[in-house]
């Protein structure tokens, strides 16, 4: 009891220092759009909050595909080729029956099926990354890195091949619908996105915290021995967390094609920056062991405000560059002095 | 209750280490229901044991029987699973996760998709109870203390069935209230009929808590006995036995004038060492002995200016002197041969000739540019000084023998030209016939008036070739001695006093 109440009283500048740097996040994102608001007052409106999470959606998907691989120590370069391997499929399998180029004439399909059909494809992208750092023991970074070059590989032959490299668009009004639009409760539109990010979001969540797997993902994350030690199956748990990865991946790709209308293989370039950088922001440890769902989406919402918030005031977009980058490095360095060993 | 039966029996273990045999023939058994001490000095081949046992090494020839089968174990999984588990001195925990899924990481109790969060609670208070260990079961194991983590790893040890528990010096950081406590678990599992192995310095607890006891020395099984026929005395004079012989050099170094004094040297972080007071003579060999994790290391880290000093003074000759970083270090004239040569002695991946110059680079620089006559001419003297055994100066570091890898690095000190060098166990990982050669070096340097600070866990090694012993106890200094008129036996209790 006593040493409860000596705890409360010691409010010190440390601790005041501890808990700046436990939620540096939060602080960053209220600053933010403190200073936003104080340039221009309007940006604080409900038609902007969703405008910036709908935007953010399928970034969200992305970066919690990718946090996993991060909580065990790794990172994922391939992001943004499988973004453009699920694109150039799921767009040329989905062209409107009028659309005079199309691809493959006269094919009809429900859009749920292409759309599943480069969720697994991405899968079993990712399964084999997956493989290849669990069994092979190559570290993620390169094994990603070799991905990626495969995936452009694969989609760019594709698009050639098959889409006469031409980036291929006018899509079904079902795509564009699954991906823009939305359920009309008379006084808004909520868009379909925002229930898909709620959805991932809740399944992640749910893994992450309430499944086995979840919980031996950070165990092999914070001290890979102990869990090996404590019967763990670390291969299995690695592979399982790139199938995740991969399955949403693939999701994401078949939105963003939806959401802007056509796909090259060119689609999803560089995503995987942001997506990284979005979860360290969120405070993923690029050390591993160390993440959540929330921190993760703030992650994602932060950079977004970045972007719509700062171009709202009329900041350059090349400011916007050096911003984002600084950011990014704060952040890095800011988690790294929880790690530092003193001598 | 008398149902002791035979748990656990290792018959005429031997394991050899290049130029080291850790084990000779060693036998070993242990009883249901009762706790089994093991003792010996550092190096006497307790964890060796212990780690055959485990599956981390392996073997090269005996048996281990566990309820009289045979068993030999390739992982320390397989043994978890025969009933084995090791509480150890640096747990193998996770930290960033709760108490409870610590304990059952690996086999979480599930309902359907789902960990049955509610089940692990429940089971993980039982167990708790049964134990009588307060632990919230839903805390993050960062935010526990030394003995409460060991306590979950006892706990977690229980919740496994394991029937032999091995642990390895688990009062070394507690406190007597948690050690007390630490007891009464351990007479909870022995009402289980578990077995225990305790592997502890402090004799004293041994007699309370042990029910035989089984006393190594250099690999070799020398007694086991009932406690009731042993005092602390017996122990030690089992546990050092031995005679010296002529294995070290004749001393001649005399011991000047006062070279280095270290006035009240506190370091700044974790592991913190207070107070520590001392001096070193031009032409002295002051050795410093303790168990492991007094802390000998951090000192000489903090003399070198790899650990950040908060408080006191350094004069050398007489003046103030700081040692910032290393390189001031090397600039005022010291060295520091550091205890783990694999780790941060040697660079594994270059040859003799650079880990020779790494530390003296500036010497060898004309504008950027290497002078390779100069590094040729120096990198040859010191292969012909020290008699490194090496096909070449271009050979990898990582090729030689941990004596010749040794001499290399004194080579690389020999030539910044120190006044004082700090060595940390120089013979550690070495064979007899080139620790000889190293005793020699070391004397070689004394008779040319440098200071010299050797840090050795063999006390063998300090009687025979230092001038003055400091010894270290969990951090101070618990004392001095001569090594003229000293003993073994008193640099044991000196070793033994704040632990």
């Amino acid at each position: 009891m006593k040493s409860i109440i000596l705890r409360k009283r010691s409010i010190t500048k440390a601790a005041c220092m501890k808990w700046a740097l436990n939620n540096a996040i939060y602080i960053v994102l209220a600053a933010l759009i403190i200073v936003i608001t104080l340039v221009d007052s309007s940006f604080l409106s409900f038609k902007n909050f969703w405008f910036i999470i709908t935007q953010a959606s399928t970034r969200i998907i992305l970066a919690l595909g990718v946090a996993g691989i991060i909580v065990l120590g790794g990172a994922d370069l391939s992001i943004g080729r499988m973004i453009g391997l699920a694109g150039v499929i799921s767009a040329s399998l989905l062209q409107s029956l009028e659309n005079p180029n199309i691809i493959f004439p006269g094919l009809d399909l429900p859009v749920l099926i292409p759309v599943l059909l480069v969720i697994l494809v991405c899968g079993v992208f990712s399964l084999v990354s997956g493989i290849v750092v669990a069994k092979m023991h190559v570290t993620a970074f390169i094994a990603t890195l070799g991905m990626q070059l495969i995936l452009y590989g694969v989609a760019s032959t594709y698009f050639e091949k098959i889409g006469n490299a031409s980036p291929i668009g006018g899509l079904k009004t079902s795509f564009t619908r699954f991906a823009q639009g939305g359920i009309d409760l008379g006084f808004f539109t909520l868009p379909y996105l925002i229930l898909y990010v709620i959805l991932v979001v809740a399944i992640m969540w749910f893994i992450w915290n309430k499944m086995a797997l979840g919980r031996n993902m950070f165990a092999i994350g914070t001290n890979v021995e102990a869990a090996q030690v404590s019967g763990v199956n670390i291969s299995r748990t690695i592979i399982l967390i790139y199938i995740i990865a991969g399955l949403l991946y693939g999701f994401a790709g078949a939105l963003e094609v939806g959401r802007t209308g056509s796909a090259t293989n060119n689609l999803g370039n560089g995503y995987e920056l942001d997506a990284i950088a979005a979860c360290v922001v969120g405070g993923v440890s690029l050390m591993g062991g160390v993440g959540s769902i929330v921190g993760i989406v703030t992650g994602v919402i932060i950079f977004q405000v970045i972007n719509y918030g700062l171009v709202y005031i009329s900041v350059s977009p090349y400011m916007l560059y050096i911003i984002k980058g600084a950011i990014v490095i704060l952040a890095v360095a800011i988690d790294a002095q929880k790690y530092v060993q003193k001598k | 209750m008398e149902t002791n039966g035979c748990l656990l029996e290792a018959k005429k273990i031997s394991k050899s280490f290049p130029g080291v045999k850790a084990l000779d023939e060693v036998d070993f058994s242990l009883q249901c229901g009762s706790v089994h001490a093991l003792i010996g000095e550092n190096g006497a081949g307790k964890s060796t044991l212990m780690k055959c046992l485990f599956g981390i090494y392996r073997e090269d020839s005996g048996q281990f029987l566990i309820n009289g089968a045979s068993v030999s174990f390739q992982t320390p999984k397989q043994a978890i699973q025969s009933g084995i588990s090791m509480v150890h001195q640096e747990l193998n925990q996770v930290s960033t996760l709760r108490v409870m899924d610590n304990i059952w990481l690996g086999r979480f109790p599930k309902k359907y998709i789902a960990i049955d969060e509610k089940v692990m609670i429940a089971k993980t208070k039982e167990i708790f109870d049964d134990l009588e260990i307060r632990v919230d079961p839903e805390a993050k194991i960062a935010n526990l203390s030394v003995s409460e983590c060991q306590m979950v790893e006892i706990a977690k040890a229980a919740s496994q069935g394991a029937k032999i528990i091995v642990m390895d010096e688990p009062t070394s950081s507690l406190s007597e209230k948690e050690v007390d406590h630490l007891f009464r678990v351990i007479g909870k599992l022995k009402e289980k009929q578990c077995g225990i192995i305790y592997i502890s310095h402090k004799l004293d607890e041994i007699l309370r808590i042990a029910d035989e006891v089984t006393i190594m020395r250099d690999g070799k099984h020398i007694a086991t006995q009932p406690v009731s026929a042993l005092t602390i005395d017996k122990m030690i004079t089992m546990m050092v036995g031995r005679q010296l012989t002529q294995r070290f050099p004749k001393k001649t170094n005399v011991v000047g004038k006062p070279l280095l004094e270290v006035d009240h040297l506190k370091l700044q972080y974790e592991p913190l060492v207070e107070d520590v007071s001392f001096s070193l003579h031009a032409g002295e060999i002051l050795g410093i002995a303790g168990l492991e994790g007094s802390k000998r290391t951090e000192i000489v880290e903090g003399l070198f200016g790899v650990r950040k000093v908060s408080a006191g003074k350094v004069l050398l000759h007489g003046r103030a002197c700081k040692n910032k970083t290393p390189r001031n270090s090397i600039s005022n004239g010291f060295a520091l041969l550091t205890e783990e040569r694999k780790f941060n002695g040697i660079f594994s991946g270059l040859n003799i000739e650079n880990n020779i110059i790494i530390a003296n680079l500036p010497k060898y620089r004309k504008v950027g540019v290497l002078k390779h006559k100069a590094i040729n001419k120096d990198t040859s003297w010191v292969v012909d000084r020290l008699q490194v055994k090496t096909p070449s100066t271009k050979t990898l570091i990582r090729n030689l023998s941990g004596g010749n890898q040794q001499k290399v690095i004194f080579g690389r000190w020999l030539l910044t030209q120190p006044q004082i060098f700090l060595l940390d166990e120089p013979t550690r990982g070495i064979d007899v016939g080139a620790k000889y050669e190293i005793y020699q070096l070391i004397l070689e340097l004394a008779n040319e008036g440098k200071g010299v600070i050797m840090i050795s866990s063999e006390m063998p090694e300090l009687l025979g070739v230092a001038d003055r012993i400091m010894v270290m106890s969990n951090g101070r200094i618990a004392g001095f001695v001569d090594t003229k008129k000293t003993s073994q036996e008193e640099i044991l209790q000196l070793a033994a006093k704040f632990v």
